[in-house]
């Protein structure tokens, strides 16, 4: 894990590639954090994949981990353990978090649109180099149709690896286009709605490089789990979201007890 | 420049978003429901069987552009009846279907359609036009014969057997509803799937030149597993847990493996003549488990000496993959990268993936369109039953070790079903006294 400090930093962008949903730039402040280097490998996630003492079910609750997956959904990227966990629902991805808590006793949970925008910045707002994208991102151009192990690119100006592409990776947060219009100037965070859609942050190895900035924001979609033919549908998996991911965050300042359990009820209802 | 490619992706971005998991779903109109529909010329739709795959082709039914309504369900279970039922009813099915609105006024069963029971189908299948078969395939054949029987027309998952009786039936149950015109879709999906249709057309214009040999794979690491309950009937227990009895299942070469073989089948034009192949249960073992192999690996034999080489496995941490390949004179199909390669590796056809549909929602989009215009379209029973046939091939050759022939097999009426079916029906296969099932041995197992 990475220490982000406290601070302002400017949400959105007014570059010619910026679409209508990063408008209008805010001043944002935020709390000091702390936010995993590189994204969440299926070394780290299988600790809790295989933990076999917990139940495997279909619903998404207390203390279950996910199903196992029906086909394989890596779709032959492969599965070392450096190799960063995909096809998830932002649901598994809270699960994940919530079971981390079980485990270690820190609050951990996804970071905010705000936070992962923060982080991807670096304190550097200016437009993005594409040039210099192949150097610290693996996007359409560069990836050979694959994602790859972490941390082989160069990291960004605060220590992160693959914050732009690779895996685009979950938010904690509802996607509304307008959100920039009202967005609260102080840790803002929005309030969950239905499951889709929500954002996703940075791009993937799939995606045109002019995809991978840091201030994009890519709304999920139920086609991504369109393979699935059953009703319900796995709330575990995503059957055509290959391409994305996740990594945590855990707050400097912990939450009561009761803010924690509260927050995991909150996403996972 | 710039702002061209700006706007196409905004268009892209807010195209996917008004779409979500359908392509052309009609949007929420009064009381939150996606559509408007008068009763009475409605097309009525009957399902049979209520578990999670029930419900999908149900709801893909109830989505598909048709005046279609859901008049009956039936189950054998009233647990399993009643959350299909609450699933398809739901107020709000955005997590499922990506945007808000439910199919509610489609929902037309009524307490009185809700059939519970071994005969249940026989009471739900006289008030449709169109009949969901989505049980465990152990149920199909009998089940496909009372629906052509009252002459409907039939969506029906796969497998359609899990025996060689079995397929005899359905083989010649398809040829009874190709006399009465009666449309038979099975969901052997790929057919409907835009990236292997325009493969095979491909292929049928000689792209990579003569069928040489293929490859499929269903490497992964198994499926759910319900323990044994207190109070349960054997019969009761083996339903609930049926993945792991042949008699229902068929294995899992048969149940999920068929659809890799099957692609097989079809590029290549015909089905094997025999086959030999090895397998067992190295890791999966134990009473939770039932009688099913674990892994097998068989070498499917055709008429022109042409060979499929196919693999499938239920082993946790070993490498996962379910693909097909198709090898032929003048390159190599890949359909998991939906692709073409000519022998020297260069790349002779790349489907574009954004053009991919939703398979499973386009074989009832197509199946009701015909239905609604009074066409006659579909007649999948017959490549069903023989790509469940070479399925049962395979666990045939795996289970005995030796070569099977496809005539021998099939005339060889082998049938695994319970002489009744019923909860207290005496059933073929007993645990022993440890909870233990008796488990094929290659080398002593015999065909029959």
């Amino acid at each position: 894990m990475i220490s982000i400090p406290a601070g302002k930093f400017t949400i959105g962008s007014k570059d010619p590639m910026a679409e209508s949903d990063e408008s209008p730039q805010k001043e944002i402040t935020l709390s000091p954090f702390w936010i995993e280097e590189h994204e969440v490998t299926f070394a780290e996630w299988d600790l809790y994949f295989k933990d076999n003492t917990l139940p495997q079910s279909k619903k998404i609750d207390g203390v279950t981990r996910a199903t196992p997956q029906y086909i394989d959904m890596t779709w032959g990227m492969g599965r070392a353990g450096n190799q960063p966990t995909n096809s998830l629902s932002q649901q598994a991805a809270v699960m994940y978090c919530k079971w981390l808590y079980s485990q270690t006793g820190f609050f951990f949970r996804l970071p905010t649109e705000a936070e992962w925008e923060y982080a991807c910045k670096a304190g550097n707002n200016s437009a993005p180099d594409i040039k210099g994208l192949a150097d610290v991102g693996y996007s359409k151009e560069n990836s050979g149709a694959k994602f790859h192990a972490v941390k082989e690119k160069k990291p960004n100006a605060w220590g992160l690896y693959d914050m732009l592409g690779n895996l685009s990776e979950w938010t904690i947060d509802q996607y509304d286009a307008a959100y920039y219009q009202n967005i609260s100037t102080k840790d803002p965070a929005t309030t969950p709605g239905p499951k889709y859609p929500r954002t996703v942050r940075g791009g993937s190895y799939l995606d045109d490089a002019t995809e991978l900035r840091c201030s994009n924001r890519i709304p999920s979609n139920a086609k991504w789990n369109q393979r699935d033919p059953q009703i319900p549908k796995s709330r575990w998996w995503l059957t055509d979201g290959m391409f994305v991911g996740f990594r945590v965050v855990r707050p400097s300042i912990q939450p009561s007890k009761e803010e924690i359990e509260a927050y995991y009820a909150r996403y996972l209802k | 420049m710039e702002n061209n490619l700006k706007s196409r992706r905004e268009f892209m971005k807010q195209s996917s978003m008004l779409a979500g998991g359908l392509a052309a779903i009609p949007f929420a109109s009064e009381a939150g429901s996606f559509f408007n529909t008068s009763a009475d010329d409605a097309i009525k739709v009957v399902l049979i069987g209520c578990g999670g795959r029930g419900t999908g082709a149900a709801m893909q039914a109830m989505l598909s552009k048709q005046n279609v309504k859901l008049v009956a369900m039936a189950d054998v279970f009233r647990d399993r009846l009643d959350d299909c039922y609450k699933s398809l009813t739901a107020d709000d099915l955005s997590e499922d279907l990506g945007i808000p609105g439910n199919i509610k006024n489609k929902i037309a069963v009524t307490e009185e359609t809700k059939f519970v029971g071994f005969d249940a189908y026989q009471k739900a299948i006289p008030l449709a036009d169109v009949v969901i078969l989505t049980t465990p395939p152990g149920f199909r054949p009998i089940h496909f014969e009372e629906a052509v029987k009252q002459n409907k027309h039939i969506f029906m998952e796969k497998p359609v057997a899990t025996d060689p009786a079995g397929i005899k039936k359905v083989l010649e149950i398809a040829e009874i509803a190709k006399k009465k015109k009666l449309n038979v879709v099975v969901g052997l999906q790929r057919h409907y799937q835009n990236s292997y249709r325009e493969l095979y057309k491909r292929f049928k214009d000689d792209m990579i030149g003569e069928f040489v040999s293929a490859q499929a794979w269903w490497n992964n690491e198994g499926v759910w597993m319900n323990p044994r309950k207190a109070g349960q009937t054997e019969m009761e227990y083996q339903l609930r847990n049926w993945y792991y009895f042949n008699w229902i299942c068929g294995d899992h070469i048969v149940e999920q493996h068929i659809h890799n073989i099957d692609v097989i089948n079809w590029f290549k034009g015909s089905y094997p003549v025999k086959a030999q192949g090895m397998g067992g249960r190295e890791v999966r073992k134990g009473k939770d488990y039932g009688e099913i192999f674990d892994h097998h690996y068989v070498e499917f034999h055709y008429a022109d000496g042409s060979i499929l080489n196919s693999q499938c496995r239920h082993i946790k941490g070993t490498m996962s993959k379910v693909d097909e390949q198709i090898v032929g004179t003048k390159g190599t199909i890949f359909c998991g990268n939906m692709n073409i390669v000519d022998r020297k590796g260069k790349v002779l056809y790349q489907f574009d993936k954004n053009k991919e549909n939703d398979p499973y929602q386009s074989e009832h989009e197509e199946l009701f369109a015909a239905i609604a215009k009074g066409e006659y379209k579909f007649a999948d029973a017959e490549n069903g039953a023989k790509s469940t046939m070479t399925s049962i091939l395979g666990r045939l050759a795996t289970y005995t070790g030796n070569v099977v022939e496809w005539d021998m097999a099939l005339n060889s009426g082998l049938s695994l079903q319970p002489t009744h079916y019923a909860w207290d029906a005496d059933m073929p296969l007993k645990p022993d006294a440890n909870g233990l099932y008796p488990v094929a041995v290659p080398g002593v197992t015999k065909l029959i």
